[in-house]
């Protein structure tokens, strides 16, 4: 199958001279929901800016539905939606017509009926005839969103769509693009949150410095983040691990005072009952117990350990 | 899509006129007010003094002088501020993302701004007919002259808006560069009227050969030769077409 976006080698210096990106090659797939993880600085904003002809690339390739990005420009914009991290709107434009300017500065034929389908999609009809000033943060991140549908784009671009909006607004928001995406577009996100990414997103990629540090289906990724660590806090500090543990994955932590135990939460048997039993015949006793999920950050933590390592 | 992205150009144009259109009452207002004060201050008060140059009545003579000054600081103001402010909100992202060539972009922002120029002209051209009595000798070649002078402008005026990297920028231009050179350039007063060497030196003012040629357009005769008008006119137009195809080439201060 060819892929709607195909990013090849992919790198940018900005003036200053930082590389914000380092090569990167990914394809992403027509009607996918694709998510983009990674902290702060990582190059999510640049990769996204780059495809949507906001920051010009240093080297690499990108095209669109076939078209370069650079070489036949018009082909490749004219099927991209984009709705940038911050919220950038005309403040004295009224809803209704700031969205039809774009879908008219997109080249497509005026069309009232398509444009306000898309405002009641997204519960901005009411406010239609509302300055764009007059409204809320979470109504003009909609704004921005039915601004990008205007012209019926067939990829749609969101960086951090749910960057300080409230909860409620956040499930919105998922429900929305859960919408979005049985209309056959194609959606890319970003995101710092990994539950996010977990509702949501049919593949995920992590980004980190620059580098695509890996990109995997949705599933693939959950199970390595569906470990959790339970640490156990002994009462009397011990020298090393009794050989009797080799049988669980357990290392000694924090001087002698901390064993800790990684598991799998979806396994069958989690080994947490069995070890605990096996503490308690070893006579090692404990004061407290905790268990922690993987976060992100673990992932990050281990990937960033294994490009040291290779 | 293929071709031209026309709707595009009809897309901005009509924002930025509607834009202009925000402000139409103080956008209408500013120009007759200013137009009167001149007339009240320069024809009544230093008219009365100096009837005539090179046979013209002094209130006719500073028409021209007057509409050219105003579509200058207009044209530069408006193109500037068009493109500008998205820069400034961030609106710019939309339009970087867009479909659009360079050249769409500068047509629909520089027309809609040019038209903004050419109607102030209009409206003083029409108040002064209040203060004066005015016969222009070619009409065509007037308003051709003001059509050119805006586009030119314009043009000046986005670059402009492009390059600016904060407010201070866009009104530093046109009040402490073009206004002074406007005055200095012989609205209000003939360039023989000058003694050695203050006329040699005022020929090296570009604004001079504007302001002569679009009162050749009224009375048949300026300070200097149409022809050396024409050539200004054509040359600054030149200059700023050139300069935009290299801002857009690589991106200037648009793309990072
Ligand atoms: N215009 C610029 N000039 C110089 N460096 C820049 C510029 N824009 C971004 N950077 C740098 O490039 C790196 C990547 O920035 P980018 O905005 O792509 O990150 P991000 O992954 O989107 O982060 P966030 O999650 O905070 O939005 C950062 O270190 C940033 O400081
Ligand atoms: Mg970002």
């Amino acid at each position: 199958m060819a892929s709607i976006i195909e990013i090849k080698g992919l790198t940018k210096s900005y003036a200053s001279g930082f590389q914000a990106l380092k090569g990167v090659d990914l394809n992403i797939e027509e009607g996918e929901i694709f998510a983009l993880l990674g902290p702060n600085g990582a190059g999510k904003t640049t990769m996204i800016s780059i495809i949507c002809a906001n920051v010009r690339p240093s080297g690499g390739t990108v095209t669109v539905a076939g078209h370069d990005i650079i070489r036949d420009y018009r082909g490749a914009r004219s099927a991209i939606g984009l709705v940038p991290q911050e919220l950038n709107t005309d403040q004295f434009e009224r809803v209704i017509d700031t969205v039809t300017f774009s879908r008219g500065l997109f080249g497509k034929p005026r069309n009232d009926a398509y444009v306000e389908k898309i405002l009641r999609d997204l519960s901005l009809w009411d406010k239609r005839n509302n300055k764009i000033r007059e409204l809320s943060g979470g109504m003009k991140r909609r704004v921005m969103i039915a601004k990008a549908l205007s012209h019926e784009p067939r990829v749609l671009f969101l960086d951090e769509p749910t960057a300080g909006v409230d909860v409620e607004l956040r499930r919105d928001m998922w429900k929305l693009i859960g919408e979005l995406r049985q209309t056959g577009v194609t959606i890319i996100l970003t995101t710092h949150y990994i539950e996010e990414a977990e509702e949501m997103a049919d593949r995920v990629g992590v980004i980190n410095h620059g580098q695509l540090m890996l990109v995997e289906d949705k599933t693939a990724l959950m199970e390595k983040l569906g470990k959790k660590t339970l640490s156990i806090m002994l009462a009397e500090p011990i020298e090393a691990l009794p050989p009797e543990l080799a049988d669980w994955d357990v290392a000694l932590k924090a001087e002698g005072q901390e064993i800790e135990y990684l598991f799998d939460t979806r396994a069958e048997r989690t080994g947490v009952s069995s070890l605990l039993r096996k503490l308690g015949d070893l006579g090692i006793g404990y004061k407290d117990l905790n268990t922690r999920q993987s976060s992100l950050e673990d992932i990050f933590v281990s990937l960033v350990h294994q490009e040291k390592a290779a | 899509m293929n071709g031209p992205n026309l709707r595009a150009i009809a897309a901005i144009y009509k924002f930025e006129l509607h834009r202009f259109r925000r402000t139409w009452l103080t956008g209408l207002l500013v120009p007759v007010i200013t137009t009167s004060l001149y007339f009240i201050v320069f024809g009544g008060a230093i008219g009365s003094r100096m009837t005539e140059i090179d046979g013209i009545p002094y209130g006719a003579f500073i028409v021209p002088g007057l509409i050219m000054m105003s579509m200058f600081t207009e044209s530069i103001f408006n193109a500037s501020f068009g493109i500008y402010m998205p820069k400034f909100t961030g609106t710019i992202y939309e339009l970087l993302s867009a479909p659009v060539s360079a050249m769409e972009t500068v047509i629909a922002y520089v027309g809609a701004a040019a038209t903004k120029a050419l109607i102030v002209g209009f409206i003083i051209f029409a108040t002064a007919h209040l203060f004066v009595d005015l016969q222009v000798a070619h009409p065509f070649a007037m308003v051709g002259f003001m059509l050119l002078i805006a586009v030119s402008f314009c043009l000046f005026g986005f670059i402009l808006g492009i390059w600016a990297q904060g407010f201070e920028q866009l009104q530093v231009i046109p009040l402490l560069i073009i206004t002074p050179m406007t005055f200095l350039g012989g609205a209000f007063y003939s360039i023989h009227m000058l003694a050695e060497p203050w006329r040699t030196i005022t020929l090296f003012n570009p604004i001079v050969y504007l302001i002569s040629g679009f009162r050749w357009t009224f009375f048949g005769k300026g300070d200097v030769g149409i022809e050396f008008s024409l050539l200004f006119v054509g040359g600054m137009l030149a200059v700023c077409l050139g300069i935009i195809a290299w801002v857009f080439r690589t991106g200037y201060r648009l793309k990072k």
